[in-house]
């Protein structure tokens, strides 16, 4: 067995610096926009309060059931920030856990969806004109009818509705975008010379959909998922306001906002926090989603 | 003299950089003359052509330069004036017909367009029949068979020669002085090629006219012209007779780049021009040519050479001549 | 079979569906190309040249006709039921630098992927390997860890021969793979491929509309017509007596450079006429509907093969 020779390491520590250099462009890219560097600051800000919301929040233990009559309704003040509900629970501080719920949500169908979609997507686009591209198209364009709202209806009428089931209906109703996107640049991309190149030198299928076609979708791919993560905060808050998602009392921003909106106008800061902080993290992500699409396309 | 460019810059913004393209372009045309640039892609040739009738981008400025075409300066001509020039004076072939007509109107429509606007400039409002007959009688002088069937077509409906010949019937309605012919047969097969450059020269000798063409193909501009001018980059590199620059090309860039031509009476080409352009975004301060040029000298990278006479009718810019 | 031929082509067709009707590309084409030389594919747009290369790739099957590489392998199976060695021995160099290499893969992964596909070389030379290969085709190494949009569109294509050079192949097919090319990265290219072919004696089937390339690089002619081969002779022959009909008009609308290019060039004949469809290709003589001198049998009948010198076969009634 040879020893990698000195000049193979010389190659390689090339190699790890050069890359090194291409992310740090690629940052540059991105910082060129202040807007960008807002967006990516209020997420990591409010990540951070989701994970240690128990730190964080001033009144962690409002964030479930709590019930303290005696400083209930009271309207923002230094002690409350932005003041209390009908039981005497601090807004601010179930907004924080709100926080919390929203990431888990956007993480969890975002992995569950981006995932599947993109790997049906090149698979259909790669085996165009097949059966499985037939399957895949069809079955997908059956569940882009579904309206999300319904199918959550079904599924909390089936099983039980939690903030959980809620989000299994917006993921079979999501991922189906993820095919779409993806399928129609595989099919553009599909007959392109340097695949046809990659497949005549015996490059393995895999190869061809991980290696040649991904990275060319790649962008458009993550800036459709930071965008993506505004709507599906949106949607979850839209389910759990109609009551088919997360129930009282989960500190969830949407539930939150439908429970608070009963006491409009006269409590008016109830239900304000929930949706300023619901608008808030939509835009952190929209925000986001264009330096994404920056980094990709400055290339 | 019909046409004279002098110091002609051009940049184009975009939000990030500048492109500096155009970098003291200069050039004269005179009355029924026929000249050539060469250059290779990416050189700003379509940029100086798009100059001349100002119809640069949104994001294309001209910070300097002067552009004199009959007396007059282009530059400060009035929108009015200078939609009359284009309409009557100046007409161009494109490079890519599919790209220069309107793909959801027939023939017909975009046509009897430019007719018209040209009567009505000289005063007169046609009707109809006379706008098919105009129009008749133009397709016959591009030699485009079944007029009547061309005029109700759509683009896309026609081959790629036909939309040629198209375009050059509805640029020669607005030639009447000059015409400004951009890759006239890029996209084209040699010998519709042919077929073209022969209808175009016959045209610019029928009428007269003067001519600008703009090619990378230097067969082409060698059968076509009187004179020619070499762009690099932005930059005029040399000028001569056609024949004097094709026997003796006296700059390094023109020289690489006539040896690399492959011949037919010959076997093995030169070794070509290693490197590519440079960045327009942050171009060579001297000669744009210096980083490839193989004889570049000290002063070359730094400042730009001048106008350098090497006979009657040859002008180099080059330190190598100095 | 002779022992000299590294491909044989007998009777090619491909017809294609399309919404005006059927295609028909390539239609019956033979020939052979010879261990060792460059034979050149001639043709206009519409010609087939571009799909009968695509067809020996493999990228659509033949609908008709035998394709044999070296005498034993059949080239009439698709591209997904070849053998590894297969691959390996016959590369293509596409047209289009912008899109022959993949925009998000630097060049040294895009070298590397034959290289590990075929092992020719353990893992741990990876590196050395890819720049030995680069500076075979005339690139430094430097250029390894760049990305296409870095690069020129000579050195994309050189990178692209690179790339094709790796797995050794004994057979590269050339597809226009200069055409896109400003003549100054031409002639580098060119250069390459004449240097590279005698140093690793590869074949080359170049397929190109380009007179002027197939002067300077290859030994052989074809020029195709509509789906057929009309005229095949040796280089230097081919342009001192072209015979056919379109292979003169051909070569008289080639603007030259200077005179003594212009002698070359067929002045009996001039430019007439646009290129039929292929859907419905004229009968008989397919190039008849432009041809100056067209008896009325050439609308009738095909052309039988006239051997007109060794090696000299036009398809013409001219000459019968």
């Amino acid at each position: 067995m040879q020893k990698t020779s000195v000049q193979e390491l010389k190659f390689i520590e090339l190699e790890r610096k050069i890359k090194r250099e291409n992310w740090r462009r690629m940052w540059f890219r991105f910082k060129k926009s202040k807007l960008s560097i807002l967006g990516l600051s209020m997420i990591l800000v409010l990540l951070f309060m989701a994970v240690f919301a128990d730190y964080v929040a001033p009144y962690p233990s409002h964030a479930g059931l709590h019930i303290a009559f005696k400083n209930a309704y009271k309207p923002p003040s230094l002690e409350y920030i932005l003041g209390t509900d009908m039981y005497g629970r601090d807004v601010f501080s179930r907004i924080i856990f709100g926080f919390r719920y929203a990431f888990m949500m956007i993480g969890l169908v975002l992995s569950l969806v981006a995932p599947t979609g993109v790997i049906l997507g090149l698979l259909a686009g790669y085996y165009r004109g097949t059966v499985i591209e037939a399957i895949i198209v069809r079955l997908s364009d059956i569940f882009i009818s579904l309206p999300p709202l319904v199918l959550a209806l079904s599924i909390a009428s089936i099983l039980e509705p939690n903030i959980f089931n809620a989000m299994m209906a917006v993921s079979l109703m999501w991922w189906p975008w993820y095919v779409k996107l993806t399928y129609s640049m595989t099919v553009s991309l599909r007959n392109e010379p340097f695949i046809l190149a990659a497949e005549s030198q015996g490059a393995s299928t895999l190869h061809i959909l991980f290696k040649e076609l991904l990275p060319i979708q790649l962008g458009t791919i993550l800036t459709k998922v930071t965008l993506d993560a505004g709507w599906i905060i949106l949607i979850g808050a839209a389910i759990s306001f109609v009551g088919l998602g997360a129930q009282p009392p989960t500190p969830e921003l949407g539930t939150m906002v439908s429970e608070y909106s009963k006491y409009l106008p006269e409590y008016w800061w109830m239900s304000l926090g929930p949706a300023a902080g619901i608008i808030l993290i939509i835009l952190a992500f929209n925000l986001l989603g264009d330096g994404v699409r920056d980094v990709f396309a400055g290339e | 003299m019909l046409l004279e460019i002098n110091d002609l810059h051009v940049y184009y913004k975009s939000y990030w950089y500048t492109l500096k393209v155009l970098n003291g372009v200069w050039l004269r045309l005179d009355r029924g003359e026929r000249i050539g640039v060469i250059g290779e892609s990416g050189s700003g040739k379509t940029t100086l052509l798009k100059s001349i009738l100002k119809i640069l981008p949104q994001n294309g400025m001209i910070p300097r330069g002067e552009i004199r075409y009959d007396g007059k300066d282009i530059l400060k001509l009035s929108g009015n004036e200078l939609s009359k020039i284009r309409r009557k004076e100046i007409g161009m072939i494109f490079q890519d017909p599919m790209a220069a007509l309107n793909p959801v109107f027939k023939i017909k429509d975009q046509l009897y367009d430019i007719l018209k606007y040209k009567m009505m400039i000289e005063g007169h409002n046609p009707s109809s029949k006379e706008l098919y007959e105009e129009a008749s009688k133009i397709f016959s002088d591009v030699r485009l068979p079944d007029p009547d069937r061309v005029l109700e077509s759509y683009p896309f409906q026609l081959s790629g020669g036909m939309r040629q010949r198209v375009m050059i019937a509805m640029a020669l309605i607005s030639a009447e002085k000059l015409l400004l012919a951009d890759e006239p047969t890029t996209n084209l097969d040699v010998t519709i090629q042919d077929q073209i450059l022969k209808l175009i020269h016959r045209l610019v000798m029928q009428k007269n006219l003067s001519t600008i063409l703009v090619s990378h193909a230097l067969g082409m501009v060698y059968q076509m012209t009187d004179r020619v001018y070499v762009l690099y980059a932005g930059d005029i590199m040399e000028e001569a007779r056609t024949r004097e620059l094709f026997s003796h090309p006296k700059h390094p860039y023109t020289q690489l780049l006539v040896a690399s031509t492959p011949r037919l009476s010959s076997v093995g080409v030169g070794e070509g021009i290693k490197g590519k352009l440079p960045d327009y975004r942050n171009p060579p301060a001297g000669c744009r040519f210096a980083p490839r040029c193989p004889y570049v000298m000290d002063k070359c990278i730094n400042t730009k050479p001048g106008k350098i006479q090497v006979n009657r009718e040859h002008v180099v810019s080059c330190y190598l001549y100095d | 079979m002779q022992d000299d031929v590294i491909l044989n082509v007998l009777n090619l067709k491909k017809y294609f569906n399309t919404t005006e009707g059927v295609v028909r590309a390539v239609d019956g084409v033979s020939f052979n190309v010879e261990y060792g030389e460059t034979l050149a594919l001639v043709g206009e747009s519409g010609s087939g040249k571009t799909t009968t290369g695509h067809v020996i790739m493999g990228f659509y099957p033949p609908d008709d006709g035998k394709i044999i590489y070296k005498g034993i392998y059949d080239l009439s199976s698709p591209m997904k039921k070849r053998t590894l060695e297969l691959k390996r021995d016959i590369q293509i160099v596409f047209q289009d630098p912008g899109t022959s290499l993949n925009p998000k893969r630097m060049v040294k992964d895009i070298i590397t992927l034959p290289l590990l596909v075929h092992r020719t070389i353990e893992k741990k030379r990876i590196y050395e390997k890819v720049a030995e290969l680069l500076e075979y085709v005339g690139l430094s190494e430097e250029f390894m860890f760049k990305y296409p949009h870095e690069l020129g569109g000579g050195e994309k294509q050189l990178v692209a021969i690179a790339r094709a050079l790796a797995p050794q192949p004994s057979f590269i097919i050339l597809d226009e793979s200069t055409s896109a090319l400003d003549v100054s990265s031409q002639a580098k290219v060119l250069n390459t491929l004449v240097k590279i072919q005698k140093e690793l004696r590869l074949t080359y089937l170049l397929i190109t509309h380009d007179l002027g390339v197939v002067r300077n690089i290859s030994q052989r002619v074809m020029i195709m017509y509509l789906g057929k081969i009309y005229e095949e002779a040796p280089t230097e022959e081919f342009f001192k007596s072209p015979m056919h009909p379109y292979t003169q008009m051909l070569l008289s609308s080639i603007p030259t450079l200077s005179e003594d290019d212009e002698k070359i060039k067929p002045k009996e004949i001039e430019s007439v006429g646009e290129i039929p469809s292929a859907v419905k290709p004229p009968t008989g003589c397919r190039f008849h509907t432009r041809c100056p001198f067209a008896k009325p049998v050439c609308s009738q009948q095909d052309p039988p093969d006239i051997i007109a010198n060794s090696g000299h076969i036009v398809r013409c009634w001219l000459y019968e």
